[in-house]
């Protein structure tokens, strides 16, 4: 029986343990608020948080997180305050929406470790999560933002 | 937002999300009690309008009908039906903001429900070809006038005074003389008792009381829950008892299968079962290509499940697929004359006495459109009734075809229209649903088709290959007077029809025919080309090969005579005026050409505004240069500068592109900039990486490694928009696509001016490297 907490509350699974986090949370958890995108680590969809860390959970095993914090997007912020997530509705990033928890998951992470990342740190950190509809001026603006207080 | 599952719901840790069926009757209290006042005809007021759009000749045509799109319950919430379907344009907040708007409703107290797909009673549903607003502009204000006028004439009755002496303002109806008001809401079953007026009374608000249209102060109506987590993409949909299924299928189009061992994979713990996915043979428009589906209690187990299986295929006639060799059929082809598609003067004769002749070759890859979301979809199909819950652009098109693929009537079909995790046209083609359905009606319970990106890869509809073949013949002045375009493609008619060998007229009119260049001596032509997979739709479609031949070559003209890029530009545009191409019946986006001609003074316009805005011929760094393209496209202007900078290795980078926009009178500024933000991204990922090859009818491409689109470390720098100011009657054009045509052309321009370095073969690679 594998034991994991997951945005605060404590989950367990007995089946495959190589079951990636992503289905586990998805398909079994019903966290549908992380997104599959390409199940190989390539596009950043799938971003939740263990720990302190920016992981994907497509390439990550329900093994992996056994007895570690998960933070998906539903528990980033109990109202959806975070202020990554109140930047990115100022700036109004979403064209479609799908990538968009991956990308505020990945913000997150990383200001956690740097609060006041510089243009290049952030399009350096943020270039693992694609956005097909191309929202990356507003979401580099929106990282901005949120670093320096919204 | 779909109305089987409450978004609140999916919070909790429930392993089956409790589904509530809500009927739309009992969510359309007030004006939507009961339906029935439906114009399936085009419904423009002459009087009002100085312009007619197709949208009357889309199928099922346009339903103007506040009871269909509007309900004003009691507690004043006003609820807007949006018919089209949301994959990033912003359709789903900017649509009910028309018709929000007209009422004088008040947007906060404004809710959105998605509509269903059934284009009896909504009208054309076909989110595509860049047409919501520009077809919808004039029936959102319609509809929104007669609801306005239903809650006024409401209001008037109650306090007994002449309709003429009241008015709604902001979600209440006024009487001024007397100082009484009435909320929406209380006057919501009384509005409801009203005749709907007749469509040609309608008094329409005048643009300078507008509230909300054309300001863009207003953001996306699923912001919130986009970026909480909430928003319901097709994945999302969860259903009791609910199986989880991915398919095995053909490797090469036209392929079947021969035969499976399921064994190893029913090993897999968490897979239930292996069956055959039924398929149609090659074309068959969007039906299933069959194969074999795993089915198990989550997708993690269907996959690896499906990894097990050993797996043995005919591949077909389509396994000699070879991209190599087939590009060189192409340009063999471009070599040739084709079928003549415009002819003015006599090219041959002019080229034959040129003092110059300046001949491009180019040559594009197909292109896949990885949607973020990869397609997927949900089916419950029990008897003779099916309901779908999925991401697709197309829902009457998709109801139909579940109808015909399990043999029911329409009427028993429910399509249930989730946002879209992107779409760029793949989601027009619903072949995703239709296997959905059909592997729930051999089960016997709700079914999720979840396609991996390996799979979007495989079996896309894909943007065609292309040679464009441009010869300009040059007199001694350095003057273009003769004009010879070869365009040489697969067609997209062949996905539905066996042996189409030509352009559709669609495809014609997508930057060959329509070309409006002032030149004396015109030949369009467009030899045979063979299809060996699916062809279909994507963002902007035959546009963007087009428009990178002939921007391109007004480049490769330029440097040629020595002269600056904009000024040959607008020399080959020549006089402001309406061009009218010797080509019968040319295809014009669906839309007549009186009303959006191709028009070379707003062409014009859009290059001087981005020249003067872009700042044109500006000092840029040693190794940086500028180009510029322009391109109609979706009845809408768009030009654009790109700057590039290359290092000494050659690595490129995007340090500025402006774009200015003539779409008519417009909706959402605000939406228009992030779509020409975005068309940047998009037309700098195919320059740069875009290109799916086949090898023994196989794609060779598996994912986002090897089908690379641009990360946030190489967007570009900045990307500035500049809109056109509309005329008072300027009708709405298209926004989603006409943005990617131009980017590409102005991108190797660009490295042109930076590098003297001509890129005629997309994508750009490692050429620069070389």
């Amino acid at each position: 029986m594998i034991k994991v907490k997951i945005n605060g509350q404590e989950q367990s699974w007995d089946g495959d343990p190589d079951l990636p986090l992503l289905w586990f949370l998805r398909d079994e958890a019903g966290l549908t608020g992380t997104k599959f995108g390409c199940g190989q680590a390539l596009c950043g969809a799938c971003t939740v948080i263990v720990d302190k860390e920016a992981v994907r959970s497509c390439i990550t095993s329900i093994n992996d997180v056994a007895g570690r914090e998960v933070t998906t997007i539903e528990g980033l912020h109990p109202n959806g305050d975070h202020p990554v997530q109140k930047a990115w509705r100022q700036v109004n990033v979403p064209q479609c929406g799908f990538c968009q928890a991956g990308q505020i998951m990945q913000a997150a992470a990383l200001l956690m470790e740097n609060p006041k990342p510089s243009h290049d740190q952030i399009r350096e950190a943020m270039a693992g999560n694609i956005c097909r509809c191309g929202c990356y001026q507003r979401i580099e603006n929106a990282v901005h933002l949120a670093s320096t207080g919204v | 937002m779909n109305f089987i599952d409450n978004p609140g719901k999916l919070r909790g840790f429930e392993k089956h999300i409790r589904v509530e069926k809500v009927s739309r009757r009992s969510i359309l209290k007030g004006l939507g009690v009961t339906g029935g006042f439906v114009l399936a005809a085009p419904v423009m007021s002459r009087q009002a309008f100085a312009y007619e759009t197709g949208a009357g000749k889309m199928p099922h045509g346009v339903v103007v009908d506040p009871r269909v799109f509007v309900a004003v319950a009691p507690d004043g919430t006003v609820t807007i039906l949006a018919h089209r379907a949301e994959m990033g344009t912003g359709v789903r907040t900017s649509l009910p903001l028309i018709v929000a708007e007209e009422m004088e409703a008040d947007w906060s107290r404004v809710k959105v429900e998605q509509a269903h797909g059934d284009e009896v009673k909504f009208g054309n549903q076909d989110t595509d070809g860049s047409r919501s607003t520009r077809h919808y502009l004039i029936p959102m204000r319609q509809i929104g006038a007669s609801a306005r006028t239903m809650l006024e004439q409401a209001a008037a009755k109650r306090w007994g005074v002449p309709a003429t002496e009241v008015k709604a303002v902001n979600h209440e109806v006024v009487h001024s003389a007397s100082g009484r008001k009435l909320g929406f809401g209380e006057l919501a079953a009384d509005a409801a008792k009203e005749s709907v007026p007749a469509i040609e009374g309608l008094k329409l608000k005048d643009p300078k009381d507008f509230r909300y249209l054309g300001k863009g102060q207003v953001g996306i109506v699923d912001l919130h829950d986009i970026t909480t987590g909430k928003a319901r993409y097709g994945a999302d949909v969860r259903l009791p008892g609910m199986k989880y299924a991915v398919i095995a299928r053909p490797p090469v189009t036209g392929g079947k299968l021969v035969s499976f061992d399921p064994d190893a994979a029913l090993k897999v713990p968490g897979v239930e079962k292996v069956m055959q996915a039924r398929g149609w043979p090659w074309p068959s428009k969007f039906q299933p290509l069959g194969g074999v589906a795993v089915i198990a209690r989550n997708t993690g187990a269907a996959i690896k499940g499906r990894d097990a299986l050993k797996l043995t295929w005919d591949d077909g006639a389509n396994g000699k697929y070879d991209s190599v060799a087939y590009r060189k059929e192409l340009e063999e082809a471009s070599r040739k004359p084709g079928l003549v598609v415009r002819q003015e003067g006599d090219a041959d004769a002019a080229l034959k006495g040129a003092d110059k002749v300046v001949v491009g070759e180019y040559y594009l890859p197909h292109l896949a459109h990885v949607s973020m979301e990869p397609p997927v979809a949900v089916a419950d199909v029990k008897g003779d009734k099916a309901e779908i819950w999925a991401p697709v652009q197309s829902p009457g098109g998709t109801r139909e075809d579940v109808a015909k693929t399990l043999g029911i009537p329409e009427d028993n079909v429910t399509v249930n229209v989730t946002l879209l995790g992107g779409g760029f046209g793949r989601k027009s083609k619903c072949d995703f649903a239709l296997e959905a359905a059909l592997l729930s009606k051999e089960l016997g319970a709700p079914v999720k088709v979840q396609w991996t990106r390996e799979d979007d890869l495989h079996h896309d509809f894909l943007h065609t290959v292309s040679v464009e073949r441009i010869e300009a013949g040059l007199d001694k002045s350095g003057k273009v007077i003769a004009w010879r375009h070869r365009s040489v493609a697969p067609t997209i008619a062949s996905t539905f029809a066996a042996g189409a060998n030509h352009a559709a007229p669609f495809e014609l009119g997508m930057g060959l025919v329509d070309m409006p260049f002032e030149i004396a001596n015109i030949s369009c032509e467009n030899p045979e080309a063979a299809a060996f997979t699916r062809i279909g739709w994507f963002r902007s479609v035959s546009n963007i090969p087009r428009a990178f031949a002939v921007q391109s070559m007004v480049g490769e003209i330029a440097h040629a005579t020595g002269r600056d890029q904009k000024e040959t530009l607008l020399a080959l545009i020549g006089s402001p005026r309406i061009v009218k191409p010797a080509v019968k019946d040319m295809w014009n986006y669906g839309e007549p050409y009186d009303s959006y001609p191709i028009d070379t003074a707003r062409l014009r316009k859009v290059v001087e505004l981005v020249a003067e805005k872009g700042e044109w011929g500006r000092q840029v760094p040693k190794g940086h240069g500028l180009g510029i393209a322009v391109h109609r496209s979706f009845v809408s202007y768009i030009a654009t500068i790109v700057e590039v900078a290359i290092d000494e290795k050659g690595k490129l980078s995007v340090p500025r592109v402006d774009t200015a926009i003539d779409c008519g009178t417009y909706v959402n500024p605000e939406r228009i900039a992030s779509q020409i933000e975005g068309a940047a991204i998009m037309g700098l990922s195919l320059a740069k990486y875009g290109a799916v090859t086949f090898k023994d009818g196989k794609v060779e491409q598996k994912n986002f490694d090897d089908f690379q689109v641009i990360r946030m470390d190489e967007s570009p720098g900045v990307t500035n928009v500049y809109i056109v100011p509309p005329g008072p009657d300027t009708p709405p054009s298209g926004v989603g696509e006409p943005g990617v045509p131009p980017f590409a052309p102005a991108l190797m321009n660009a490295i042109f001016a930076a590098a003297g370095k001509r890129i005629r073969s997309l994508p750009l690679g490692k050429q620069l490297e070389a």
